[in-house]
């Protein structure tokens, strides 16, 4: 784990106020995995205050790159932020994908800005494994596709892939996976995450999911990120630090 | 030479004045990664309850404008779990650890302590009389002089150990609690404990918090915190621990100028987990330039 200052690189705007951020961090670049997040301060002063997590979206090299929107004050800074300018990194943090374990194909199920931590999966594990996308947005502007293979598509409305939630068209496409060893890896808002349990209890497929909540500290100190054990609901769990993946079987959405 | 940065409370001896405060340093393991623990002044342990609190659902968290609103709930493991699991790591280091007690109940609080004491390695208590996020206890407590003054001598009577009261900031005169704890034989106070706030979702019109109200803390509160620190100091005859958004080295000085003997840093934590190494360095070089042999020195040294 690392707390350091390190240099941005390149800041891309993708469609839809998306941005990629790139930063340079060999020694980060080098140990962190799929999954796992970076606490950053986006700015030296006291407003905002606390660091903003994100989850590692790709690698390239020596280059971390990080995937967000424009959702409040800390973001629009991040954004704002120009080549050269150091950013302060806590890192990495968390608990990552299991790329390992029995199965052959890789089924990612993401909504929205959810899309963030595949890129840099599907980068680790692409060699080995087949990997099929279901990418689900309220509209066509929300359908994010950066890095991501293999892409079907749903939205709320209809106006891009079919029409509906993508778990819903999962399950419209998930028969081609019958005597397959698949396993399916999401992540995406939380309404999202409650349906893909139920879908992968029902049809017992192994699932792990990425999962969100507001946090401070990013490593444990805070106690600011509780999410419901399914094994033992006398205590909860901490997103950031038992998490961010879990076993979808693991917490209750 | 080097400057002498020890500082006593009671007859505690801290090497330095920077204390990390209950609930940002965990049990300690966590800080251990980023930080040298036997640097630090002393660790002030997350609040410890009889039996383990599962705390409040999520969201617990809220930032603000320089500062964030918690409502953690007061989670923790419980007493027995904190002796068998967390006291074994806690010993291996060489400071001081103070054991923070919350609790829902007189009785309860007098328990915790009659426990805790004969651990060796805590070396003094923080009585929480003032969470504003759990629906017994907490500020129920801290809003009452009279339960202030009843629970100071009742934990006295079961521990030889000093006995710190952490003062809630929502009330009218903090100094009248200052002095309370001062007449019941309590050793110091710390000041301040978060101030209630909340925080609502502009278009779902509810509240960001799970709790509705919580703790607010950070550089937003600090003023406040002087305030309530110079007012403790000018009225009662009692050390001060200083509390609320220390962010650096120049907060310290103000704090134990204003009145404070020793000082807690607690939002920091989360942000640089590696604050209070800078700040014992920045106090270190501002006496050698001030000339400031000892840092005791300027505790209450303000010029009004």
């Amino acid at each position: 784990m690392f707390i350091t200052k390190v240099p941005v690189k390149e800041i891309i705007e993708l469609e839809n106020h998306i941005f990629i951020i790139k930063l340079f961090s060999p020694e980060i670049a080098s140990i962190i995995q799929p999954g796992e997040f970076l606490n950053v301060k986006v700015v030296d002063s006291n407003y905002p205050l606390l660091r903003r997590p994100f989850s590692v979206c790709d690698v390239e090299g020596d280059l971390i790159c990080l995937m967000f929107n424009i959702l409040g004050e800390g973001t629009k800074r991040l954004a704002s932020r120009n080549i050269g300018d150091y950013i302060d990194v806590l890192g990495p943090l968390g608990n990552g994908f299991n790329l390992d374990g029995n199965f052959d194909i890789a089924i990612i199920v993401a909504g929205g800005l959810g899309v963030a931590p595949f890129p840099y999966f599907i980068k680790k594990i692409k060699n080995s494994k087949e990997i099929f996308s279901f990418i689900g947005g309220k509209t066509d502007k929300d359908i994010i596709t950066y890095g991501m293979n293999n892409i079907t598509v749903s939205t709320d409305d209809g106006s891009a892939g079919t029409k509906g939630n993508v778990v819903e068209l999962l399950e419209l496409n998930i028969k081609q996976f019958e005597s397959k060893q698949i396993k399916i890896f999401g992540c995406g808002p939380n309404v999202m995450l409650r349906k893909l349990k139920e879908f992968s209890l029902t049809h017992n497929i192994d699932c792990e999911v990425s999962t969100e909540c507001a946090m401070a500290c990013g490593f444990g100190i805070c106690q600011g990120c509780p999410i419901e054990s399914t094994h033992h609901p006398e205590k909860y769990l901490l997103v950031c630090k038992n998490g961010p993946v879990f076993n979808i079987k693991d917490v209750v959405l | 030479m080097k400057p002498d940065l020890s500082v006593h409370i009671g007859n505690l001896k801290f090497r330095n004045p920077i204390l990390l405060a209950s609930g940002t340093v965990g049990y300690g393991n966590e800080m251990s990664e980023f930080i040298d623990l036997n640097t630090i002044g002393g660790i002030v342990t997350k609040s410890l309850s009889l039996k383990p609190r599962k705390g409040n659902p999520p969201q617990r968290i809220v930032e603000t404008p320089a500062g964030m609103l918690n409502a953690i709930g007061l989670q923790n493991v419980g007493v027995e779990e904190f002796i068998r699991e967390k006291i074994p790591f806690l010993e291996k280091f060489d400071v001081p650890l103070i054991c923070n007690i919350a609790a829902s109940t007189y009785e309860e609080y007098i328990e915790c302590t009659r426990i805790l004491t004969k651990e060796e390695t805590i070396k003094a208590f923080e009585i929480n009389v003032s969470c504003p996020n759990v629906k017994e206890g907490g500020l129920q407590f801290g809003n009452d002089v009279k339960a202030v003054g009843k629970i100071t001598s009742g934990v006295k009577a079961v521990t030889d150990k000093p006995v710190i009261i952490k003062l809630s900031p929502n009330v009218s005169y903090i100094s009248e609690f200052a002095k309370v704890v001062n007449e019941e034989g309590g050793d110091a106070v710390s000041a301040i404990n978060t101030l209630v706030g909340t925080s609502f979702n502009i278009n779902t019109r509810k509240p960001k918090i799970y709790n509705v109200n919580g703790g607010l803390s950070g550089p937003a509160i600090k003023p406040i915190a002087l305030a309530k620190v110079l007012e403790i100091k000018q009225k009662v005859d009692i050390p001060v621990i200083g509390i609320g958004g220390i962010m650096n080295w120049r907060d310290v000085i103000e704090f134990m100028i204003v009145g404070s003997s020793a000082v807690q840093l607690g939002t920091v934590n989360f942000i640089d987990p590696t604050a209070a190494a800078k700040i014992i360095k920045g106090i270190e070089d501002y006496c050698l330039k001030q000339g400031i042999e000892r840092i005791s020195e300027l505790t209450g040294s303000y010029i009004i």
